[in-house]
């Protein structure tokens, strides 16, 4: 199977992503999205790596899995204090700051 | 075998002392007795802050890659380097002020009770502070200033996170206003992550271009193989991750959101800090890596400079609150610093000696006009809305004296930093014969010189009201703070001549 097409799927995969981040409303579900992108650009980057035949790409994706793992503990802690007090992860209803 | 890649540990020491103190901190809140942590991590977040200063002093003048090529230490980098530090040090100390409120201070005593609650009430104007704040703020200024000196995508990226995560998480810890700081932290938590995603698309697509994240390995692959279509989208992706961190129209939705929910010190540590951050790493993305195939950014910054400048100065008009207003303000700066950046012309141009300077004189004035936005209060914290801020001069001439000249700075008058500042990023943009573009800085100039004179006009020429808010009386922090910045701001306008010159010295980027 040649290598495009694993580019095409982490290239539908990432859009599928941002387009979930813009039309979603729930806060854990738009981070989801958010993650589902950063899992497309490894797709890319492990895909990349081989077709380049470096390394660099396999190392950048632990990289960014790390960086996953972190942004996930900071982004839950936020979106859980802001759950408790409204009882809604929806980001609809945080609305307070406009104009 | 591997080999251990060669690491210059004096051209790292900056980052040592500033990533040490923030580790130390860490320890700190585990183990010391609670009364003890406030006073202990702000004296630890300033030994960090100031000693990372210090090390970036003392190497200037040196010009090396180091760290297998992930690290670039030369002039741009380390005069950024020292500017971050600095502006970080100021802002620590605008987060120790605990005199100005009856809540004794601007961060949450504790970030886990929910906001509201009857405990919350209760610890309002309780001792004890939720004292993370200083070590996640000195990881942010490390990360800033790793930003700046990355010389590898991959170290870029790191960076970036290493700087955004903890400044999501201090966004939401405001003490008053809980809601709102909450709102905004995950609003720019949300959205960052967003940006964040895409540059990362960007580096891989490079990547994929290119067969490397190095910035030189770029640059060498462009110069010899041409570009492709991978690498201009890839390089778009990228200047779309960096645009957003430096709040540039039309990138800039959550700016305004988030400086106005941030408790008032974080907001004066983002704007100023991560501004500057941001704009090393594009200066060096575009002029290290692509700096030879100019034509692949240069229509896109030249665009993305008009759109902000407008964006900025148009919506700066209708706001009815002071710490927007600065959004916006900070918004069309962004545009501003564009311009010099458009003026970077491959060796000859002054463009980066202008937004060197341009991104010091900014960051110093910024923070002085948030430390006086921190205040003006009344019962219920500090009074934002520029309504409240009428007759200020009755109240308080200093304050609203020091403000006014703040202002004149952000809006560019002769005799201020801002002046200088601006007067450089234009003519570097004439040079290169982007005369257009300057013509649209200086009618949005004059626009957004509208607002800030509004806001003079509003504090001394109004009828102060009746149940108006006070000026506090500053602590020591707070008046170093303002001491600062005001004595710079004037000096950068008066006499400009030895700091334009080490911007001149240091315009150097080593790759």
């Amino acid at each position: 199977m040649s290598l495009t097409n694993y580019l095409v799927l982490a290239a539908i995969l990432f859009t599928v992503g941002a387009v979930g981040v813009l039309v979603r409303r729930n806060a854990i579900v738009v981070f989801m999205c958010i993650e589902l992108m950063l899992n497309s650009v490894n797709l890319t980057l492990v895909t990349f790596a081989r077709s380049t035949g470096t390394l660099d790409g396999q190392v950048i994706a632990f990289f960014v899995m790390v960086v996953a793992a972190a942004e996930v503990v900071v982004g839950l802690a936020i979106i859980m204090s802001i759950y408790r007090t409204r009882r809604s992860a929806s980001v609809d209803d945080a609305n307070l700051l406009k104009y | 075998m591997i080999e251990a890649p060669d690491l210059s540990l004096s051209a790292l020491s900056p980052f040592l002392f500033v990533f040490g103190a923030a580790l130390v901190g860490v320890l700190v809140e585990s183990f010391a007795p609670r009364h003890v942590r406030q006073p202990t991590q702000v004296a630890l977040a300033l030994v960090g802050t100031v000693g990372g200063f210090a090390c970036t002093l003392l190497l200037a003048g040196r010009g090396e890659v180091t760290a297998a090529g992930a690290l670039a230490v030369d002039g741009a980098g380390l005069f950024l380097q020292a500017t971050i530090a600095g502006l970080g040090a100021l802002s620590v100390l605008l987060f120790a002020e605990r005199a100005l409120d009856p809540a004794r201070s601007a961060f949450v005593a504790s970030a886990a009770v929910p906001a509201g609650s009857p405990r919350d009430r209760e610890l309002l104007t309780d001792e004890r502070v939720q004292t993370e704040v200083y070590p996640l703020a000195t990881f942010a200024v490390g990360g800033m200033m790793l930003f700046v000196a990355a010389n590898d995508l991959l170290v870029m990226f790191i960076a970036l996170e290493v700087l955004s995560l903890p400044l999501y998480l201090i966004c939401g810890l405001s003490r008053r206003r809980r809601l709102l700081s909450q709102e905004a932290a995950v609003k720019y938590f949300l959205l960052g992550a967003f940006a964040s995603a895409f540059f990362l698309y960007g580096l891989a697509l490079v990547y994929g271009a290119t067969g490397t994240v190095q910035l030189a390995g770029i640059r060498q692959s462009v110069t010899d193989d041409g570009t492709g279509t991978l690498l201009v989208l890839g390089l778009g992706l990228l200047v779309v991750g960096l645009m957003f961190k430096a709040s540039v129209a039309p990138f800039h939705t959550w700016t305004p959101d988030v400086y106005q929910g941030a408790p008032t010190p974080v907001t004066a540590f983002m704007a100023a800090c991560t501004k500057v951050a941001a704009f090393g790493a594009i200066l060096r993305l575009l002029y290290v890596a692509f700096g030879t195939a100019d034509w692949t950014w240069r229509p896109l910054v030249y665009g993305i400079a008009i759109v902000s400048m407008v964006v900025g100065a148009v919506l700066g008009l209708t706001q009815t609150d002071v710490k927007r207003m600065l959004a916006y303000s900070s918004i069309a700066h962004a545009g501003f610093l564009l311009t010099g950046v458009i003026g970077l012309d491959a060796g000859t141009g002054s463009g980066l000696a202008a937004t060197l300077f341009y991104l010091l004189a900014y960051g110093l004035t910024t923070v002085g006009a948030f430390a006086v936005v921190t205040l003006v209060r009344d019962g219920d914290g500090e009074a934002t809305a520029l309504a409240q801020w009428a007759g200020l001069a009755r109240r308080s001439p200093l304050t609203a004296a020091i403000m006014t000249f703040l202002l004149l700075a952000l809006a560019g008058i002769p005799l201020t930093s801002g002046f200088t500042g601006k007067f450089a990023v234009f003519r570097a943009a004439i040079e290169v014969g982007a005369w257009p573009l300057a013509v649209v800085a200086l009618v949005t100039s004059a626009v957004a010189g509208f607002f800030y004179l509004r806001l003079v006009v509003l504090m001394y020429f109004s009828e102060p009201a009746e149940d108006g808010p006070s000026v506090g009386v500053p602590g020591l922090p707070t008046t170093i703070v303002l001491a600062v910045t005001v004595a710079a701001t004037l000096v950068l306008g008066v006499v400009p001549g030895s700091v334009l010159d080490l911007a001149d010295g240091a315009a150097r980027l080593v790759g």
